[in-house]
């Protein structure tokens, strides 16, 4: 009996892990059939990955969408983590009754759904158009300023804070180092791991944002990369071969931070929670 | 200036930007969207209408076919997705184990995919020369293909079966660490005392569960009524509007017909308004049970 109940637990555990992974492998085994032997329902790889990626370089504005993206998911992320991180340390570190007021306020903005800004944030960046082109509408600056900082962030940077020992403080005060010298000299190096998370999550979500992207970037060479996919699989006449060599190099960038940091990207999702 | 205040105010200064980004890109907007929402008219000819636009809510019938699509997404996906996580994640706590490393990775892999490049897959693997038909027809399962993205009932299945897929690996996360933390000793005098294995499910894993189980039905909840990016790229909303969701609505609304940005601003407030109901629900619900 516990026998069985073991084969059948394994059974469902590789079932359950098959079916997680399965699209991945039929895309990059898709990745080097051509489209023909796509739709036939070919599942062993073939020789065409050459010819694929030839297509892609061709025909498909890749490399653009490749350098939107990182230009975007870069800066938010560099942006993102500062300003979080300077806040949460703030709330922790010289906390009081008004500023606690203040972080209940901002929490709630957690609670916003991005449907529901998203038509004042496209009228706001429009009106700056007139006076300011480099923030308004189809401009990078506008696809990363709404998304910089968020309180889910400035959460988890207060909840890290805490576990920031308080000698090391008064250690950096004694010493005669600044309140912004000590956040720089002690706090950030002594916090890598908690900065390290952070940085994948908001590197990942930023670099598979589509939604807004969609609303504001609107001329075909400022696309990212979703938007790229997302107008290749709209087509009437799909290329697969060449839809999955695109998908296959766009997920590669997140797969390979996620491979090489998943300690700290469970870190970063869990930690504030716990 | 004293020390103490001399602190405050460097307090402040720290999380000064923080808060003007928040408030100029969160709660600004939320105030234009209030404005907006009593509003009508077409692009920026806007005239004030009062409660009209919420009155025009309840009659409007493509609103209240995406209000309930959002609804059966949230009832059947979210209870299934989180009850298979909890599932999965206490399979995966035996210490006995063997290659749990490579079932998590795998399960979780999921979660950090883009969602439009899942969308996309998902759509080719699901259409009606797919993979997924390809599959049940050579196992003798159907003998016709399933149409799961023109047939309304089921282009719903696939959305569900899509969201599942994403965002069951994801929850697990949360569960696993949760379990790692519970303390053995608990499980061992329970066996002691002759509790069987589901009595211990139901009544040590469970309730010490309850914390989490309570935050992954609340973001889950949240997201569901936000959801867009799968249906905009498995069924574009179809067939008809019978997978459209209220975010997509909105966009819609906003950006692809004659822009009705008073109207859109009154649909999202029915967002919000869901969203604060149901995050109210969901706690009531878990204290009640304490």
């Amino acid at each position: 009996m516990n026998k069985l109940k073991r084969a059948l637990i394994y059974l469902f555990l590789s079932v359950a892990a098959f079916i997680s992974i399965a699209p991945f492998l039929w895309m990059i085994v898709s990745s080097t059939n051509r489209s023909v032997d796509v739709t036939q329902g070919k599942l062993l790889p073939g020789p065409y990955l050459g010819e694929n990626l030839t297509k892609v370089m061709d025909n498909v504005d890749l490399v653009p969408a490749l350098l939107n993206s990182a230009k975007i998911s870069i800066t938010t992320t560099l942006l993102s983590l500062l300003i979080a991180s300077l806040a949460g340390y703030g709330f922790e570190v010289f906390r009081s009754k008004a500023k606690d007021r203040v972080f209940g306020i901002l929490l709630l903005s957690m609670m916003i759904p991005f449907a529901a800004i998203m038509v004042p944030l496209f009228r706001m960046f429009g009106s700056i158009s007139q006076w300011l082109p480099f923030i308004g509408i189809d401009t990078i600056t506008s696809a990363i300023l709404p998304t910089v900082t968020t309180a889910f962030l400035i959460f988890f940077f207060r909840q890290s804070t805490k576990m920031f020992p308080k000698d090391m403080l008064e250690a950096g005060r004694i010493d005669g180092l600044s309140e912004l010298g000590i956040y720089f000299r002690i706090f950030v190096p002594t916090m890598k791991t908690s900065y390290a998370a952070a940085a994948i999550i908001t590197f990942m979500s930023s670099w598979n944002n589509y939604l807004w992207p969609l609303v504001v970037l609107q001329s075909p060479e400022k696309r990212t990369i979703p938007l790229l996919i997302s107008n290749l699989g709209s087509s009437y006449s799909p290329d697969y071969g060449l839809i999955m060599t695109v998908i296959l190099i766009a997920t590669l960038p997140t797969a390979i931070v996620f491979f090489v940091m998943q300690k700290h990207f469970v870190a970063g999702m869990t930690g504030s929670v716990k | 200036m004293n020390l103490r205040a001399r602190n405050n105010l460097i307090g402040w200064s720290f999380i000064v930007i923080a808060v003007i980004m928040i408030c100029l890109f969160y709660f600004y907007p939320m105030i234009q969207a209030l404005i907006l929402s009593f509003q009508s008219g077409t692009g920026t000819n806007l005239t004030f209408v009062g409660f009209g636009n919420y009155q025009r809510l309840f009659s409007d019938t493509t609103f209240l076919t995406t209000l309930g699509n959002t609804f059966l997404f949230l009832i059947i996906q979210v209870p299934i997705m989180i009850l298979l996580a909890i599932f999965i994640s206490v399979l995966l706590n035996d210490k006995n184990l063997k290659l749990k490393g490579f079932f998590r990775t795998a399960i979780f892999l999921p979660a950090v995919t883009s969602l439009v490049a899942y969308s996309v897959i998902f759509k080719y693997l699901f259409g009606p020369e797919g993979l997924v038909n390809l599959f049940l027809l050579k196992l003798n399962f159907i003998s016709d293909p399933i149409q799961w993205l023109s047939d309304p009932l089921w282009a719903k299945v696939t959305i569900i079966i899509a969201i599942t897929w994403r965002w069951t690996g994801y929850n697990m996360i949360f569960y696993l660490s949760a379990l790692q933390n519970i303390d053995n000793s608990i499980y061992e005098a329970a066996r002691i005392d002759g509790a069987s294995s589901f009595r211990q499910f139901t009544n040590i894993t469970i309730p010490l569960l309850k914390p989490i189980i309570l935050f992954t039905s609340i973001t889950s909840t949240i997201g569901t009524l936000q959801l867009f990016d799968e249906v905009m790229n498995i069924t574009k909303g179809g067939p008809g509007n019978s997978t459209m969701t209220m975010s997509q609505y909105i966009y819609n609304l906003s950006f692809r017909y004659t822009p009705d940005f008073g109207y859109a601003a009154t649909v999202s407030y029915a967002i919000v308004i869901l969203i604060v109901i149901f995050s109210v629900l969901q706690f009531k619900l878990a204290g009640d049970k304490k």
